[in-house]
């Protein structure tokens, strides 16, 4: 059926078209394939990427097209290197990253790591630790908020139950101090299961017959852990480490839905701060710098990150 | 199989007719774009006898508070089609007007004797002309709005309640005439039990991510002595937005924020302020007067239990509220620019305003806030006639955008999250202001 399908076609083609046909390579065969999807990617990856580092340059404001565009040479870059308030998100920033990762890659490990051990019902538990990481954002953040209510949330009402403070007093989004910690809660409960996942997928890849060969030479649990487990799943965990700081780097969501950045400017990662400039100050070529200068961090950073990673991996 | 052909080919020229006739008979459609809240109901109501009138049906586009600007501030700076009239905010005036995003409405106005003196003189200036102060006006006062106070009438004129408050303060307790009276009552109900329920002293704007907390502290820095220049030279702050009677006036807000409302009210606006009220938590509630109607018909709050005030006076007497609503405007790059302007026309007559009012809509035509019934049409009707009085509004500038995201960091930093001083805030406010007019070049 097939066959005779491609014959029809073979023969329903003109034939200088079907000369030309048999007369492209393999390479060119290739490129032919692939050229739609490189155009696609051009125009909404390059050219955009492009289009935003011309406009860092100028005073351009999305809410003002008939205004005449100047170029401003450096002083958008120049401005925002020298504001506090850019300096003071990067900071908020650095140390969400900072704490996320730590505690999502601590976590994370450990759960892999008792989940490797196959006991009853692994699978299940698996599978509901999973959970978190399958929610949309929006409905995460949305939970949580409602769990943090201090009058009628469960969060406060637990804190409360164990600790004795009445819970109208944990104010867990109004707090200066807890509200960062209540991101990090929430970040946590959410992508702790996508660290375990890739940490488990890395135990697993450890060969049986190396722990065979450590129990041979009668090497302790802990001497095994120190010495096969943790340094072959090291490459795992740096790409967890890799894949969650790059994405928490340019956390917005769950931000935005719990503190909105606040209470005053404690949760602003940087994320926000571009939000705000960017689509309700409307300051274009100001943002379009502030994005740019935040892609090359980010890109520098991860740079430096995968070069170790291959290192470690080569070892 | 040629008879199954022509019931087919009938069946769908059939659909083809039809759709054509469906296209044709609504080819004038008008879209009117505003907020998704009550009184844009009360509109979609009233809108009908503007098609029964004219045979130009009317489509709307709400959005919710939240996505509001965002979402029809794209639209208008990309010249969408979506809009053909719009409410735009007060502050969006002179964005819209310098950009071409309304129609002028002065030749218009004009032809059909539309005069903006029959309309409240505040809502005029606030919602239609941009210059300020000047005859060039992008739109027709549609929904008049401000900030006033709802109270608990209920459990203000417990015996026992009014018994402790006037031994305690020295005054019967009623509805405040000054902020320091408004702050005396917060603070009396504070942690409260009544009837068996802890209830707070009062729901303030403090929200972030919009423009809550700057609406809420204007509304007090303003009778604190607040003015946003030098009246004798334009864009002039420093000592004016900065000034000793706007530091207290801002000094006072954190004060009534920290004493006295509902935990967890850090990024409270308009939804939770209602919910907070409704819900039986407070014991006043700051909000615009849109809320009114809702409230005044709500049956665990409502009716006999609510009452009404203005926004208090400040220490020297002076007595302002912050200008809410919008005005209704002809989006230039509409197509429909003639029906546009006839639903305008309509809008604007004398018994189409009264009925606008009365479904829960403001009006803020004189003939209707001027009738002598107009008082008692309402039990919040005074109050909003009183406070529409004593309007002021923020900067209406085409830079409004940022001049507002500033004062919300400034103030939410100082007032929610404690850092700083007021005065540090103000400070920094004049710094972030004139670098926003620095950049349009007006400083």
């Amino acid at each position: 059926m097939l066959n005779r399908t491609a014959e029809n076609v073979a023969r329903a083609t003109p034939e200088p078209l079907a000369r030309k046909v048999r007369g492209i390579s393999d390479k060119g065969l290739a490129w032919l394939f692939i050229s739609p999807t490189i155009l696609l990617l051009l125009a909404i990856n390059i050219f955009p990427l492009f289009w935003a580092i011309y406009l860092s340059f100028t005073n351009y404001r999305a809410n003002r097209p008939n205004e005449v565009v100047k170029n401003l040479g450096l002083a958008n870059y120049q401005r925002i290197l020298g504001d506090q308030d850019i300096w003071i998100a990067m900071q908020t920033t650095a140390h969400f990253v900072f704490w996320t990762i730590m505690l999502q890659t601590l976590i994370g490990f450990t759960l892999a790591w008792l989940i490797d051990r196959k006991f009853r019902g692994h699978a299940f538990w698996t599978t509901l630790i999973l959970v978190p990481m399958m929610l949309s954002p929006a409905v995460v953040g949305n939970f949580w908020r409602f769990l943090y209510e201090p009058q009628i949330g469960l969060f406060s009402y637990v804190i409360s139950f164990v600790s004795g403070i009445p819970p109208t007093s944990i104010q867990m989004l109004s707090n200066v101090s807890l509200a960062p910690w209540s991101i990090i809660i929430v970040d946590t409960w959410m992508w702790t299961p996508y660290v375990m996942l890739i940490c488990l997928a890395g135990l697993r890849s450890i060969p049986e017959y190396i722990y065979e060969a450590a129990e041979v030479d009668r090497a302790s649990n802990w001497r095994q852990f120190w010495s096969i487990t943790l340094p072959m799943a090291l490459p795992f965990i740096m790409l967890a480490v890799l894949f969650r700081g790059i994405e928490n780097f340019k956390m917005f969501d769950m931000v935005n839905l719990l503190t909105g950045g606040g209470p005053g400017s404690t949760t602003e990662v940087a994320s926000i701060t571009l939000k705000r400039q960017a689509f309700e100050s409307w300051r274009t070529g100001y943002s379009s710098a502030f994005a740019i200068i935040l892609f090359v961090a980010v890109f520098g950073l991860a740079n430096i990150y995968v070069k170790a990673l291959n290192k470690v991996k080569q070892r | 199989m040629k008879s199954s052909l022509k019931l087919a080919l009938g069946l769908t020229s059939a659909i083809a007719a039809s759709t054509a006739v469906s296209n044709a008979a609504h080819a004038e459609d008008l879209t009117l774009c505003w907020a998704a809240w009550d009184p844009a109901n009360a509109l979609v109501e009233l809108s009908k006898d503007f098609t029964k009138e004219t045979g130009i049906g009317m489509k709307f586009e709400f959005v919710p508070w939240t996505n509001y600007a965002d979402r029809f501030l794209n639209e208008l700076n990309s010249h969408g089609k979506l809009c053909d009239l719009i409410i735009g905010d007060s502050q969006w005036i002179g964005g819209a007007a310098e950009n071409g995003h309304y129609v002028k409405l002065n030749d218009f106005f004009d032809k059909e004797k539309i005069s903006m003196d029959d309309f409240v003189p505040a809502t005029v200036v606030g919602y239609s002309e941009w210059p300020k102060n000047t005859p060039n006006y992008w739109a027709l006062p549609a929904m008049g709005d401000v900030v006033g106070w709802t109270y608990r009438k209920d459990w203000f004129s417990k015996p026992e309640l009014q018994k402790e408050f006037k031994e305690k303060y020295g005054w019967d307790l009623g509805p405040p005439a000054t902020f320091d009276q408004l702050k005396q009552i917060a603070e009396f109900f504070q942690k409260r039990q009544i009837d068996g329920k802890t209830v707070y002293g009062a729901s303030i704007y403090t929200e972030r991510g919009s423009e809550g907390i700057t609406m809420g502290a204007m509304d007090v820095l303003y009778s604190y002595g607040f003015q946003y220049e030098n009246p004798k030279k334009p864009y002039e702050m420093e000592g004016f937005v900065n000034s000793e009677k706007s530091v207290k006036g801002l000094e006072f807000y954190k004060a009534l924020y920290d004493c006295c409302t509902p935990p967890g009210a850090s990024n409270s606006y308009m939804g939770e302020g209602v919910d907070a009220f409704k819900s039986g938590q407070v014991a006043m509630h700051m909000n615009f007067a849109f809320t009114w109607p809702g409230l005044q018909k709500d049956e665990n709050v409502g009716g006999d239990k609510i009452g009404y005030f203005v926004n208090p006076k400040g220490p020297d007497g002076d007595q302002f509220a912050q200008l809410g609503g919008q005005g209704i405007s002809v989006v230039s790059y509409s197509d429909k620019q003639e029906s546009a302007l006839k639903y305008i026309k309509w809008f604007a007559n004398k018994d189409v305003q009264a009925k606008w009012w009365s479904l829960g809509g403001y009006s803020c035509l004189n003939a209707v806030v001027k009738d002598p019934k107009f008082p008692a049409s309402q039990p919040y009707a005074q109050t909003f006639l009183d406070s529409m009085a004593i309007v002021k509004d923020f900067w209406a500038e085409p830079s409004y955008a940022p001049l507002l995201q500033a004062s919300q960091k400034r103030f939410h930093d100082y007032v929610v999250a404690g850092q700083g001083s007021a005065k540090d805030a103000l400070d920094g406010l004049v710094k972030d202001w004139t670098q926003v007019f620095q950049d349009d070049g007006k400083m």
